[in-house]
């Protein structure tokens, strides 16, 4: 069915921009998100403005759920407290696990929200709830925090995907996380190199592509003549945007970064990717997520964390550093959380199990205050004792921290959505 | 509920318990003191505990920072060596009325996760998570020599019997046998089949957890988990590779006849050649007991909670194991009187 599409309004122009996919499966995601991206009024005035300063979100994704015991809210000497000591950090008064000595000295960047407690103990549940700030529902989907970043803090015009997720084994392909906001928001997950399908196939040269292009447009502007309609459009504009991505693939190539920076980052996998994610951020991708994985330590969670934490330690401190450094520190909120925490109950394998009763997340960065440590649970960390949060107060806090409204809602095809759950609010005390 | 054994008198289907005691924390690791009057455990709570066999009177040890795994006794019986997680080594007096460390030793750099005294009382040696073996001076506990040469944590140290060599077995089942005159590595044994890297949780899982020379040092058996599937639930079964010990290579792979998910936590060979090991796990806890040249067990005897540790007692009759209910339980393995 043909559109109305003569008015040329900035709102079309601006809707068939964010309606491109990236550029793996650009056809087809751009072509399934027609239906479905949002037209939001507030939404859209603010975004130039947010543009403008080109913020970012980073989220560090510690898969299977990472013992706030063994991180952010050590117990020592308690019943529950395992192994661990607990070490001074550059904050005065706050101390973490002994397994993040690189951290602790960049904490005075950092802050510590201790007393989460999402009632979540199922691991896509959790991963739902952490990432979308909502329960799932079965009538209702939302879109990640990843989402929701992308399309409010990208430039309109950027060529580059708003939203990658960096983690072992991504392929370039898309995920299915940004809900109404429709396919161009979907994180496109990256496993060490550029997207798949952004190189010219060999037998072809750039002479040979620039003919094709120019029959191609030729073909789509008689076309465009007599029978234009959004999804023409949208079609014209995917090969635009495949192009200038193409030209600017270098943007996901980590070996373009110092052999220092490889070194200093770590050699492995984690490290790498966290480099990649620092190159994506200082590139103006809007949203980030780096998965370390794995945490679900129900067997022997102690050597386990030694091993996991001594890899995410050193990297995710450098990381900080040159984020600091870099004057990219005040404009990129950074996120380090999982689905859930690990019980305080040692079981009889040495395990720790899920457990969101009593939790923690890290963050620092753009709008969050440095230095603070919000709420806190009992002496051995079976419960929260002080001011307890949940998703949803930590979903409102990261869209307030880039400098959105969280209290605005989504257009999504006529249905007027809440950007962050209606019934909480944010951790004002944690805004800087 | 103490039996008096009779060292003749050994028959592991006999197994049967003589004492148990209940402590506020649960136990981790357990040594019978040489003269066989104590059991000292080591609990979660930091502490260690002296318990009296005889009367199960418990006295703590109270010193470390962290969870404490390894403990050594010089061959003279006065003294008590402990390792702990904390990287620390801490000297005690056995008998002392209330114990206190009588000297503290930074160690190692994270984990002591082994100690053991040389025959001859002359070296002590510990290992731990900065992937380093080191002897000491087991009298006032000044350093003797550093072994490099392990590239993961090192799970257990031996000396052999001989006073000559020691062993040390690691993470990735990596055994080294070195010449304690010179501090050079002589060879190296594969106990590779303790280790595996689950690809899906990117993680190691494995380990020399149990290390131990048969009496007439013509075996060494290392014992562990292996034929992981799933690392972080814990899904493997226990394990023990025998090596012939002069010529270097595989003697024999000892496992349980049933699907017991879990690892051998030790080893010991009693007087007669039978090989013990205490695994723990999904399924409790097992005294698993094997003739030297079968792959399967000769007697697989249950205990009522999951086994950390055991140790045996001089008397070559008696057991004692630690336990998550935070029980020590004693056995005895002659026929009840």
């Amino acid at each position: 069915m043909k559109c109305h599409y003569a008015c040329r309004s900035a709102e079309h122009l601006m809707e068939r921009r964010k309606f491109l996919g990236t550029v793996a499966g650009i056809a087809g995601a751009g072509m399934a998100g027609a239906g479905t991206v949002g037209m939001p009024g507030v939404v859209q005035a603010a975004m130039p403005e947010l543009a403008a300063k080109q913020k970012h979100i980073l989220i560090v994704w510690l898969a299977g759920g990472l013992s706030q015991l063994e991180s952010w809210d050590p117990k020592p000497k308690t019943d529950t407290g395992g192994p661990f000591r607990a070490i001074p950090t550059s904050v005065p008064g706050t101390h973490i696990s002994e397994l993040l000595p690189y951290t602790a000295k960049q904490m005075h960047h950092l802050s510590i929200v201790r007393s989460i407690d999402t009632k979540e103990n199922d691991h896509g549940k959790g991963a739902y709830c952490m990432k979308t700030g909502r329960r799932q529902e079965p009538v209702a989907d939302y879109p990640h925090l990843g989402a929701v970043g992308a399309k409010l803090l990208s430039p309109v015009d950027s060529p580059l995907p708003g939203h990658i997720h960096v983690q072992a084994g991504g392929s370039g392909g898309s995920r299915d996380d940004s809900a109404f906001l429709g396919p161009r928001y979907a994180s496109i997950s990256l496993g060490g190199g550029p997207p798949r399908n952004t190189a010219l196939p060999e037998h072809v040269t750039p002479e040979a592509d620039a003919r094709r292009h120019a029959f191609r447009m030729q073909a789509n502007d008689h076309f465009a003549r007599r029978r234009r309609s959004a999804q023409s459009d949208a079609f014209v504009s995917s090969f635009d945007q495949a192009r200038q991505l193409m030209e600017r693939r270098d943007v996901f190539d980590n070996t373009k970064e110092p052999q220092r920076d490889v070194e200093r980052y770590g050699s492995h996998e984690f490290g790498q990717n966290c480099l990649l994610a620092r190159r994506l951020i200082e590139q103006g991708i809007s949203c980030v997520q780096v998965t370390h994985t794995n945490y679900d330590t129900h067997h022997e969670n102690f050597d386990f964390h030694i091993e996991q934490l001594g890899e995410f330690d050193q990297t995710f401190a450098t990381l900080v550093a040159d984020l600091v450094d870099r004057g990219l520190w005040d404009s990129t909120l950074l996120v380090v959380m999982s689905e859930f925490g690990r019980t305080p109950k040692i079981n009889n394998r040495f395990g720790r199990d899920h457990w969101g009763r009593a939790w923690s997340v890290a963050l620092g960065g753009c709008g969050i205050q440095p230095s603070a440590v919000i709420g806190k649970t009992n002496d051995n960390g079976t419960e929260v004792a002080d001011r307890q949060v949940d998703h949803g107060h930590l979903f409102h806090t990261y869209l307030q921290a880039v400098g959105v409204d969280s209290t605005e809602k989504f257009d999504a095809g006529g249905r007027s959505i809440p950007m962050a759950d209606p019934a909480a609010e944010p951790i004002t005390e944690l805004l800087a | 509920m103490n039996d008096k054994p009779e060292a003749a008198k050994v028959d592991p289907k006999q197994i049967h318990p003589v004492g148990e005691w209940k402590y506020t924390s649960p136990l981790l690791s357990c040594r019978f003191d040489p003269s066989g009057q104590h059991a000292f455990c080591t609990a979660q709570d930091n502490t260690i505990q002296r318990w009296n066999i005889a009367n199960g009177q418990a006295t703590p040890l109270a010193g470390h920072d962290s969870w404490v795994r390894a403990l050594a006794f010089h061959p003279s019986g006065s003294h008590l060596i402990s390792g702990g997680y904390d990287g620390n080594l801490l000297w005690w007096e056995v008998s002392a009325e209330k114990p206190e460390p009588l000297r503290t030793v930074a160690a190692h750099d994270g984990w002591v996760r082994a100690v053991a005294a040389s025959a001859d009382g002359k070296l002590l040696a510990s290992c731990g998570n900065d992937q380093l073996v080191k002897l000491w001076n087991p009298d006032d506990g000044t350093p003797v020599d550093v072994l490099e040469g392990h590239a993961n944590h090192v799970y257990n140290v031996a000396f052999h019997p001989d006073g000559k060599r020691l062993v040390s077995g690691d993470l990735k089942g990596e055994v080294r046998e070195w010449d304690l005159a010179t501090g050079e590595q002589l060879r190296t044994l594969d106990a590779s089949a303790l280790w595996k890297y689950d690809k899906g949780f990117r993680a190691d899982i494995g380990g020399v957890r149990g290390i131990a020379f048969s009496a007439d040092a013509s075996l060494l058996a290392c014992g562990g988990i292996s034929e992981v599937t799933n690392a972080f639930a814990g899904i493997g079964y226990p394990k023990v590779v025998t090596f012939d010990y002069e010529a270097g290579t595989l003697k024999k792979t000892h496992t349980a006849s049933k699907k017991l998910r879990g690892a051998v936590w030790n080893v010991r060979y009693l007087a007669d050649g039978t090989l013990v090991a205490g695994d723990g796990g999904h399924e409790g806890g097992h005294f698993l007991f094997w003739n030297a040249h079968d792959e399967k067990e000769f007697f697989d005897f249950k205990m009522p909670r999951t086994c950390y540790d055991f140790d045996l007692h001089p008397d070559g009759v008696r057991l004692v194991s630690t336990h998550d209910d935070n029980m020590l339980r004693l056995w005895s393995m002659a026929p009840k009187a």
